[in-house]
């Protein structure tokens, strides 16, 4: 049995509530599947699962909220997953893609799971239509596991319950505000920041962005914001103190996940992570900023999204202010910022050009490390920028 | 219901023959006729002393020949008489289903209209007494089948005192099942019980939870089932069908629709039985008010066997009863 836990969607979350099942006992899940969705701070987030297996038991009710860690759920693993498991681990750098057509197949092989028929008694059917209760998601207790009457109130109280406390809660750029606001306080609070920033010219990178993108059709092309976090985990890789948590001593994190932060129309913001950045290219980050800008902007982000990122960046944008000075998401160590770029004159090589060029910023846990890493990777972080073929 | 009426003890013998006797004083067309009724009065004692009140014209013994004397009654009934035919057992009704079927059932069909066939057939029947396989017959379900019938089934002692009276009234044959188990059972009843309605099923005990549809000696089986029932907090509700032919509906249907559960109990052999067609009509009526499958206790489908532990294992006992409706219920 594997065991489904509450995830943690960031150090500031201690705990969720369940609001809807997607999967019932006997479904057939594979990494990546959304299993739930979870109420947070940051809204409504589809949780996936990460093995492959059948759902055995679904132990916690809709509508209960439960603390972070807390087993959601059991599965059954099949055997498949055991080898899949043991292939993962020997040879984990080749299994990385998955041909599309072995997706196609799985993907048809659950969809016949859920067409099963579920037992209900016909009263309990006919209440479930007329509150609109989905059978799916109801646990039985009659004869057999049939779902009856009383089930099908139960489910229609806890419809109601759910209702009514939404009604309740924060409007939702209320309750981010506060998730903000204990995530800074607490930065504030324990982090002793120190603050390094750097001038980079970057008329290179972005002749080479436009270059890039005069040969590739409107939807391919690539936002200066691929390419700089590109570069920022290029750089990480070799400074990783950065890429690093904080939990009483700092521990170094071998995945490259960049926190992205996205600004939210109502006010507030979310960070959703670009896992292993390092090993994807500008392209696929692109792909994976087109993917999740949006659902982050509509609150329709996934577990994964918000789950394990190792370090942030935070970028203004073009016409905005100049400079940025982070504040560190804890537990995390470092986070960078990127100011608005414009036009300046720039002496190099004894001679005074105009340039485009932005500041760099750097704020750092300085339990963690010390200016000097700090520095040294912004010098990192400039010459990746002055190399974008290389990228 | 008459609260403050008076009560009396009666068994369910006495009230039969009260019944037959207020039949026999309200109209001089009745008569009795039927195998000992008159000098041994009635195998089961039912008739006793009436030959002396009403004479040999009303109370008439016959040869031990039921289709004889059933087509006697037939004949009778067509000659305006108000006859009561009695069938000492359903079992040997057998020997008079020609009679009953083909004639008395018919006969309004067959003249178009112009001969009804007013009589009354009483039987004695129901399992019990030990008589073994041949003298243990359930017919309700044979009987309960025939258009042009109407079939009652005693199983309350106001309904033996007063089915009788109005089952005269009916223009159409009626069949009359009395309960030979039953009839030393001594039960409170109005001291002046009379006529009942034979026409609606009638709920003896209102509950919430759980419907229980019987009739005959399912039903006092069925009330000391549900007493016990709601010692364990389940509230039962207990519904005597009363009329097999032709069935009050929307009286059952009615208790579907409120308990959402149903156990129907009879002695019957289960297959196409009353039961059977009870559970069907609440299938095909009350489907979508079903929280849980239609259950049914019936008579094991064997010949009725003599030696009495077997022959009570053969029919639901008030035990078996309260295990069913705790099976059904143990997943709320």
């Amino acid at each position: 049995m594997i065991e489904f836990q509450m995830p943690s969607l960031g150090a500031d979350m201690e705990a969720g509530t369940l609001i809807e099942w997607r999967k019932k006992p006997g479904d057939a899940v594979k990494r990546g599947d959304i299993i739930a969705e979870v109420e947070t701070q940051k809204g409504l987030i589809e949780i996936e699962v990460f093995d492959e297996g059948i759902i055995g038991e679904l132990l916690i009710k809709e509508g209960t909220k439960v603390p972070v860690g807390t087993v959601m759920a059991l599965i059954n693993p099949t055997e498949t997953t055991l080898e899949t498991r043991k292939e993962t681990i020997s040879e984990k750098p080749t299994v990385k893609i998955q041909p599309t057509e072995e997706k196609i197949v799985e993907k048809a092989t659950a969809e016949k799971f859920e067409e099963r028929h579920i037992k209900v008694s016909p009263l309990a059917k006919r209440i479930a239509t007329e509150n609109n209760i989905d059978l799916s998601q109801i646990q039985g207790t009659g004869e057999d596991g049939s779902i009856t009457k009383d089930d099908v109130e139960k489910a229609i109280s806890q419809k109601a319950k759910i209702e009514k406390k939404e009604e309740k809660s924060l409007p939702k750029n209320l309750a981010i505000r506060s998730a903000i606001a204990a995530a800074m306080s607490k930065s504030n609070t324990d982090i002793p920041h120190y603050y390094l920033e750097k001038r980079i010219d970057i008329t290179k990178a972005l002749a080479w962005l436009r270059e890039a993108n005069s040969k590739r059709p409107i939807q391919k092309r690539l936002l200066p914001a691929a390419l700089l976090i590109k570069a920022v985990a290029k750089s990480l890789i070799d400074f990783p103190e950065l890429n690093a948590i904080w939990d009483n001593e700092v521990q170094i994190k071998k995945e490259i996940n960049i926190g992205f932060v996205v600004s939210l129309r109502g006010g507030g913001v979310i960070i959703p992570a670009i896992h292993k950045a390092s090993e994807k290219s500008i392209d696929e980050i692109m792909e994976a900023l087109n993917d999740m800008i949006p659902r982050a902007r509509a609150m329709k982000l996934r577990s994964s999204d918000l789950s394990d990122s190792t370090i942030t960046i935070t970028s203004l944008g073009e016409g905005g202010a100049d400079v940025v000075f982070g504040v560190i998401y804890p537990p995390q160590v470092a986070i960078i910022g990127f100011g608005g770029s414009s036009q300046q004159p720039f002496a190099e090589n004894g001679m005074l050009g105009i340039r485009t060029v932005f500041t760099v910023t750097l704020a750092g846990d300085h339990r963690a490390t010390d200016g000097l890493i700090g520095s040294d990777f912004l010098v990192t972080l400039n010459k990746q920028l002055q190399n974008p073929e290389a990228l | 219901m008459k609260n403050n009426a008076a009560k009396i003890n009666s068994t369910y013998r006495e009230a039969l023959k009260q019944g037959l006797r207020e039949a026999l004083q309200n109209d001089e067309r009745v008569f009795l006729m039927g195998e000992d009724v008159g000098r041994y009065g009635g195998a089961f004692a039912v008739s006793k002393d009436l030959l002396q009140e009403f004479g040999e014209e009303r109370i008439m013994d016959v040869p031990l020949s039921e289709s004889g004397f059933v087509g006697a009654g037939i004949g009778a009934a067509l000659a305006g008489m108000k006859p009561i035919v009695e069938v000492m057992t359903v079992n040997f009704s057998l020997l008079a289903m020609d009679q009953i079927v083909n004639n008395a059932a018919t006969l309004l069909h067959m003249s178009g209209g112009q001969l009804n066939v007013p009589i009354v057939i009483r039987m004695g029947c129901g399992i019990g007494k030990q008589l073994a396989a041949q003298h243990s017959h359930s017919w309700e379900p044979f009987y309960a089948h025939i258009p042009g019938l109407i079939v009652l089934s005693v199983g309350t002692h106001e309904d033996a005192r007063g089915m009788l009276l109005t089952a005269l009234k009916s223009p159409d044959p009626v069949l009359i099942f009395e309960y030979t188990s039953m009839l030393n059972s001594e039960r409170e009843i109005a001291a002046d019980a009379g006529a009942v309605d034979i026409s609606k099923a009638k709920v003896l005990k209102e509950g919430k939870d759980i419907s229980i549809i019987t009739y005959g000696t399912g039903v006092y089986k069925c009330l000391e089932a549900a007493a016990e029932l709601a010692t364990i907090g389940i509230d039962t509700e207990v519904l005597d069908l009363r009329v097999l032919r032709p069935l009050d509906e929307e009286t059952f249907l009615a208790s579907v629709a409120k308990t959402h559960r149903v156990l129907i109990v009879e002695d019957a052999w289960r297959s196409v039985s009353i039961s059977s067609e009870i559970s069907s009509r609440i299938m095909e009526k009350a489907f979508y008010e079903l929280d849980a499958p239609v259950q049914r206790l019936c008579g094991v489908e064997v010949p009725i066997p003599y030696p009495l532990h077997l022959e009570d294992a053969a029919i639901p006992q008030k035990n078996d009863i309260v295990n069913a409706v705790k099976k059904m219920m143990s997943h709320d």
